[in-house]
């Protein structure tokens, strides 16, 4: 019961402080917003770039030839062989007969029809293909090769050299931005605790007046806390107001791409929610954090 | 009984500088005693010592049966909860009111609000200001917020008052009515020890006086044995 009357009167405390301190507060606010609009802004691109390299990374396929004398029953065996191995998305394992193969390229160019339109089955050279997509990109060629490795499956075509090159650029694009999103979060964090430490240090003799009247050490750093939390809410409102309303104004100009068909945003539901409650989250540990860290300065004697 | 007991006490700052040189005391239970003294003599670290502001090099200080210097950082609430304290500037929260900074004393007991209100009336009405409870300290002179300062020191009922000079800005009137609130709770039974410079207040309440000078006890006068001159 006491304990809870102490607790109450910390949280209604730390509201008046909030209100009678409104020009310092309202400076670690404004540092508070401030940062977290940019953070909001880097996480927003962070997560669309590794969104879409996702999206493409998706899009690579191996392509399986198989042999020009394979049988019905061989290209089961193929089918089962090629599904029992590692890294394989076995749903994506698609069948491309040599004829349906040879009729798109007719339907494709007179030419083509031209010549093609003589060839039996037996006669023709065309092959045909598994499309085989894999679950982690980084392993392709291992993949590959032991697709390969398969009897009766002739060559194995993935996009050699390129498939490694987009890995690879992706994979620093994606470590760059993330690393940029950390250090964006770290930078406010001591941008918001230095703030909040140099309105606290105005109230050093407050503290000390706390610790006159036998105030114990968390009796005096819990309003301090409460505070802090308050003042992060309150600076985190304007930069989810910016995420969930601006990502999405952003998102229907566009009609969800950018530039490119090939660049497509993330949809806003529920992906600024999420972001949201990421940029309240971080407001509300940093100004805990922030005020737990200046106050503590000023209880040890 | 003594109530606050120093044995060979003594205090050198992180800098060098000695402030307390082997000093021993006692102080009983319902005195009021003058600390009195020229600047830099040690009044303010001996009573800075006594509320575990300052901790002492060596020797053994105990309040109350409580070992200051043995008590941890996080525990001195406990000590302060005995002991009230009074400054020269009052040390009042500017942004409270009268009434709520002498309620925060008990609020950080967790009293319930009723028994807050009764208590802070009583010592209001003690000091001689309830009818200022809601005044904010920057619409009281001198002398109120020094009363709002021993309201909120007392209003817990502790054992022992310390005063760190309470009449150093105010004027010689308002000085003897702040001593008349001080005489009155000493005579309630609380324990009062009072730094000064003020020569004319020592010499009216004929009071025991301990003359501190560099750091150690020049003399220890009994009730009434002080008269100016003999400094």
């Amino acid at each position: 019961m006491k304990a809870f009357r102490i607790l109450g009167r910390n949280i209604r405390d730390s509201f008046k402080s909030v209100f009678r301190n409104f020009s310092l507060s309202l400076a670690s606010i404004s540092c508070i917003t401030i940062t977290l609009v940019v953070v909001a802004v880097s996480i927003v691109l962070s997560l669309n770039v590794n969104n879409f390299t996702k999206i493409i990374e998706k899009d690579v396929t191996i392509v399986a030839f198989l042999d020009l004398d394979i049988t019905d029953d061989e290209i089961k065996d193929v089918y089962e062989q090629i599904i029992a191995l590692d890294n394989i998305e076995k749903e994506n394992v698609v069948f491309m007969d040599k004829m349906d193969i040879s009729k798109d390229m007719m339907a494709s160019s007179p030419t083509f029809n031209n010549i093609m339109s003589r060839w039996t089955k037996e006669e023709s050279p065309i092959q045909s293909t598994y499309q085989i997509k894999v679950t982690d990109i980084n392993f392709i060629k291992k993949t590959a090769d032991e697709i390969s490795d398969i009897d009766k499956i002739d060559v194995v075509k993935y996009g050699e050299g390129m498939v490694e090159q987009l890995v690879s650029v992706f994979d620093v694009v994606r470590k760059v931005s993330f690393a940029i999103v950390i250090a964006l979060i770290v930078v406010t964090a001591f941008l918001i605790a230095n703030t909040i430490k140099i309105t606290i240090m105005s109230r050093k003799r407050e503290i000390s007046i706390m610790r006159l009247v036998g105030a114990s050490n968390i009796n005096i750093k819990l309003p301090f806390i409460f505070e802090g939390l308050i003042l992060g809410v309150i600076g985190s409102i304007i930069p989810i107001i910016i995420t969930i309303y601006g990502y999405t104004a952003l998102y229907n100009h566009f009609n969800g791409q950018l530039f490119t068909q090939f660049i497509k945003l993330i949809k806003p539901t529920p992906f600024a929610y999420y972001t949201s409650l990421v940029l309240l989250v971080i407001g509300m540990l940093v100004g805990m954090f922030g005020s737990s860290r200046a106050v503590k300065k000023y209880l040890k004697i | 009984m003594d109530l606050i007991r120093i044995n060979n006490v003594k205090k050198t700052y992180k800098t060098g500088t000695t402030a307390i040189y082997d000093m021993s005391l006692t102080i009983k239970k319902g005195e009021f005693v003058f600390i009195i003294g020229s600047t830099g003599c040690g009044k303010s670290t001996l009573i800075k010592m006594l509320y575990r502001e300052e901790k002492p090099t060596s020797g053994k200080i105990l309040v109350g049966g409580l070992d200051v210097g043995k008590i941890k950082n996080r525990k001195v609430y406990k000590l302060r909860r005995k002991i009230g304290v009074v400054f020269q500037d009052y040390q009042l929260l500017p942004n409270s009111t009268a009434y709520e900074n002498i309620a925060f004393a008990l609020e950080v007991l967790g009293l319930p609000k009723d028994e807050i209100h009764t208590k802070v009336m009583k010592v209001l009405d003690l000091v001689g200001l309830k009818n200022k409870a809601k005044q904010y300290p920057s619409h009281l002179s001198g002398g109120e917020q020094q009363r709002v300062a021993i309201a909120r020191a007392i209003v817990n009922g502790p054992k022992i008052l310390i005063c760190d000079e309470p009449t150093g800005n105010l004027d010689p009137k308002t000085s003897l009515e702040i001593m008349d609130v001080l005489n009155a709770i000493n005579e309630l039974g609380t324990t009062i020890i009072m730094v000064t410079h003020d020569i004319d207040i020592v010499n009216k309440l004929k009071k025991r006086v301990i003359l501190l000078d560099s750091g150690r006890v020049v003399k220890d006068f009994k009730e009434g044995e002080y008269k100016s001159e003999s400094i």
